[in-house]
């Protein structure tokens, strides 16, 4: 029996002690994979509205004040997930949160909002994929808080919701900036 | 009453595969010829007592019997009998029910075609096939048993989810499980091969057939289910990445792999270690793909964890079947070695090239598949890596892989001889390229790149596949059926590019609202919405709109009807589109909203050669279909039995 043909054997085991220990729910610290990106300047960004290729959409736009980047697509179901929650954390706060579509179709992404309702304050398009590649985002749904000094405070990996906003992001931030 | 009996079937055949199993293995083991002979009998009643369950299942169904828990969750009274059929596959517990059907069929098409075998390879054969229907048949009976009553009886059912009551969807799972469950025949040959330590040209040439026709029921199923997608889920696309279909996705191309790396085998006794390993994960990616869906763990991770038990029992029957025969795999691999030599431009090299790049798509897709569901059992949410990530990936190793087939098909075996062949692939490369710039223009008027290296691929991979049976017939050579599949399937290969190339890169769409008398135009054609009104089907009620098209001289070219439905029962609201369809393009209209005023919002899309896209699909399993019934796998067997071919020892 020769080492290099056990692998196989050896590459699904892991792969399988893995499902088991997810599955009997180890206690696996989340903070692992934050990101970099926490507690230093937000990556800029320069790129149009959705809808609107002559407006301009940028990070200086938003400088000074905290407010929230919320990277989605018509493409993503944990985006549809989370949407009725952006709206419902978009009613709470006045915090803007500005999305960015990634990759996607545009008239996809237009004939969303109309539909589902709009939480963004504005939505800048990446159709390269370049700002999210700045942004170090692992898969949509992604969200990240900026503080009025412009540094990345907090990421959401995956679906928000209203919980994790009153818990996580408005609790990192000086109370009479949320509401 | 029915209910019990299934249950008493299923309980029935458990016993029956625990002793196909054991008389199989352990006589086999052990040279008993009486124990042996027990084998394929054990075998055929296994199949007998599972589809009797499943027709006690169906007869559930059918008679409305909302007594039975599943039947209740599952139907309702109002549901077409077609439907009510399809509905015990339309969930959890009967999915696995028909998976384990499915699996004791093939089982029972081995046992009874299985003669010309050696007794004590078949036997070990159908003992591995009986372990796993075992276990499968446990899990259904411990934790996913369809046939629980629910007392006391609902009046009525919750109806079946009205996404699958559709012709093409009720026929999508059983085909789709006849290809997922038939690679358990070559993994099951591939484990009795390494119990024996015996793997050589024979082995080959007896698994390969089983092996093409369980690929190319996979590849209809793939099909019918992109085709489904296409017109009922109501936005065009055709393929979306979803988990769902990745889970099918990459058995299809191991499964590819492995037809291609047999022949290989077969021909040249080449890659012996490398055809088992395969064969043994193209099963396993099945099975992972199976139970990924049906456990519902991609989809909610929660619903998953909610019955700890049927996590856990699935995890140790995965951990089992495929630990199992990797371990084994990795006790026998090292005596497999093979000796004969072939040079760089040989059809061996290019068959190499070809498992290596098919394996490379495979593996990208599965990380893709399984990076989600990692984070998400991580506890760090839902996440989706979507068609951005695949559309990219994808690309990578499958232009190479076209490229290298439009060569490799003229490829001789074991010898370079590409030189002879010059002149012909010249004319096939000139004349790809002039078609490929035709076309962009007939359709754009302009040229992309990425769209022409496409298009060019395309042709020349249907011009090189034509060519070879062609160039047998004007030299009045004969053409074995194994040639022609070859070269249909490998049309169809060209032909799928074709149509996802201009069908991708051509297509044009609009959202529109329109009033009633009022048009839109979508790539020279005039969308006018003549009328809406409500129409009224078994289950269901639909608003209908009333499309007229005519082309850019004012004829009308079709008049489309997009439905609106609300099924009754659980008042989704379903989109049944419109589509024109003719040789060079579809026309789709699916219906949005009211928006209120008398204005509606549409979704018109102009896709050109997209029904290429499924046809080619459809020309590869044609091609399987006339090379698995090639001569020599009919006649192989009757040359073993007379001793005509002495399998050497490995």
């Amino acid at each position: 029996m020769k080492a290099r043909f056990l692998i196989p054997a050896a590459s699904v085991a892991v792969l399988f002690g893995f499902f088991w220990y997810a599955l009997k729910g180890g206690n696996y610290d989340p903070q692992l994979i934050d990101s970099p990106l926490i507690n230093r300047a937000a990556p800029g960004f320069s790129t149009v509205r959705l809808g609107d290729p002559n407006q301009p959409l940028g990070l200086q736009q938003y400088l000074g004040k905290p407010f929230v980047v919320n990277f989605w697509g018509t493409w993503c179901a944990g985006c549809r997930q989370e949407h009725p929650e952006l709206l419902a954390i978009a009613h709470e706060t006045r915090i803007p949160i500005i999305g960015i579509d990634w990759k996607d179709d545009h008239a996809a992404a237009a004939n969303w909002l109309a539909e589902l309702g709009n939480p963004f304050q504005a939505v800048g398009i990446d159709d390269d994929g370049k700002i999210a590649i700045d942004w170090g985002v692992y898969g949509a749904p992604e969200t990240f808080l900026v503080d009025a000094q412009g540094r990345v405070i907090h990421k959401q990996v995956g679906p928000m919701t209203l919980d994790v906003w009153r818990k996580e992001f408005a609790a990192r931030l000086p109370a009479g900036a949320v509401k | 009453m029915n209910a019990e009996l299934g249950q008493i079937a299923l309980i029935l055949a458990l016993c029956l595969a625990v002793s196909q199993a054991v008389f199989g293995l352990v006589g086999a083991a052990r040279g008993w010829g009486n124990w042996m002979a027990v084998t394929r009998p054990a075998t055929v009643g296994q199949a007998g007592f599972v589809a009797l369950a499943f027709l006690m299942l169906v007869s559930a169904f059918l008679a409305n019997d909302f007594s039975v828990q599943y039947v209740a969750t599952n139907s309702n009274s109002q549901l077409p009998t077609l439907y009510r059929v399809a509905a015990v596959w339309g969930a959890h517990e009967g999915s696995m029910l028909l998976w384990a059907m499915i699996l004791a069929l093939w089982s029972g098409a081995v046992a009874l075609l299985s003669r010309s075998l050696p007794q004590g390879f078949a036997c070990r054969v159908l003992g591995v096939l009986g372990i796993i229907s075992a276990g499968i048949l446990l899990f259904i009976l411990l934790t996913s048993n369809p046939f629980s009553r629910i007392l006391p009886a609902p009046f009525d059912g919750n109806d079946l989810n009205p996404l699958l009551q559709d012709p093409a969807l009720a026929m999508h799972p059983p085909i789709l499980y006849t290809g997922y469950v038939g690679f358990a025949v070559a993994f099951a040959f591939a484990c009795a091969a390494m119990i024996e330590g015996r793997l050589d040209q024979t082995w080959a040439r007896w698994t390969r057939p089983w092996t093409i026709v369980a690929w190319l029921f996979l590849t209809t199923g793939i099909t019918l289910g992109s085709w489904w997608a296409y017109y009922e889920l109501g936005w065009g696309g055709w393929w979306m990445w979803d988990p769902v279909e990745n889970a099918s996705f990459m058995p299809w191309l191991a499964g590819t792999a492995l037809i291609h790396s047999l022949a290989a085998t077969e021909k040249r006794g080449l890659y012996r270690s490398w055809t088992l390993l395969l064969a043994l994960f193209t099963f396993s990616l099945s099975l992972l793909g199976t139970f990924l869906v049906r456990s519902g763990i991609i989809v909610s991770v929660h619903a998953f964890a909610s019955d700890p038990l049927r996590g856990v029992f699935i995890l140790g029957l995965l951990a089992t079947f495929i630990l199992g025969a990797l371990t084994l795999y990795a006790m026998r691999a090292g005596q497999l070695r093979s000796s004969a030599g072939f040079e760089l431009w040989s059809r061996e090299s290019f068959l190499l090239f070809n498992n290596v790049l098919l394996i490379i798509a495979a593996s990208l897709i599965l990380l893709g598949t399984l990076y989600p569901l990692l984070l998400a059992l991580l506890e760090l949410g839902t996440i989706s890596v979507g068609p951005p990530y695949f559309q990219l990936v994808f690309l990578v190793p499958v232009i190479p892989l076209l490229g290298l087939l439009i060569v490799g098909m003229h490829s001789a075996w074991k010898r370079a001889r590409i030189a002879p062949l010059k002149q012909r692939l010249v004319g096939i490369v000139v004349a790809a390229v002039i078609a490929a710039v035709l076309l962009s223009l007939l359709f754009a008027g302009r040229m992309r790149t990425m769209v022409l290296v496409g298009l060019f691929l395309a042709i020349a991979t249907m011009l090189s596949a034509l060519s070879i049976p062609f160039d047998s017939l004007r030299r009045r050579l004969p053409v074995p059926r194994g040639v022609v599949g070859m070269a249909v399937a490998h049309f169809g290969v060209g032909m799928f590019a074709l149509g996802a190339t201009v069908a991708s890169a051509y297509q044009s769409e609009r959202d529109v609202s329109l009033a009633i008398g009022q048009s839109a135009n979508v790539a020279g054609y005039d969308f006018k919405l003549t009328d809406m009104r409500m129409v009224e089907g078994p289950n269901y009620v639909a608003r209908e709109a009333e499309v007229i098209i005519s082309d850019a001289k004012g004829r009308v070219v079709a008049t489309l009807h997009p439905q609106k439905r609300t099924y009754r029962v659980q008042q989704n609201p379903m989109t049944e589109a419109g589509i024109d369809v003719t040789w060079q393009r579809d026309l789709f209209v699916a219906l949005g909203d009211n928006l209120g005023e008398g204005v509606w919002s549409l979704r018109l899309q102009y896709k050109p050669l997209i029904r290429y896209l499924w046809l080619g699909a459809l020309f590869m399993a044609l091609g399987g279909i006339i090379a698995a019934t090639d001569r020599r796998y009919r006649t192989a067997g009757a040359r073993e039995a007379t001793g005509e071919t002495v399998p050497e020892r490995a």
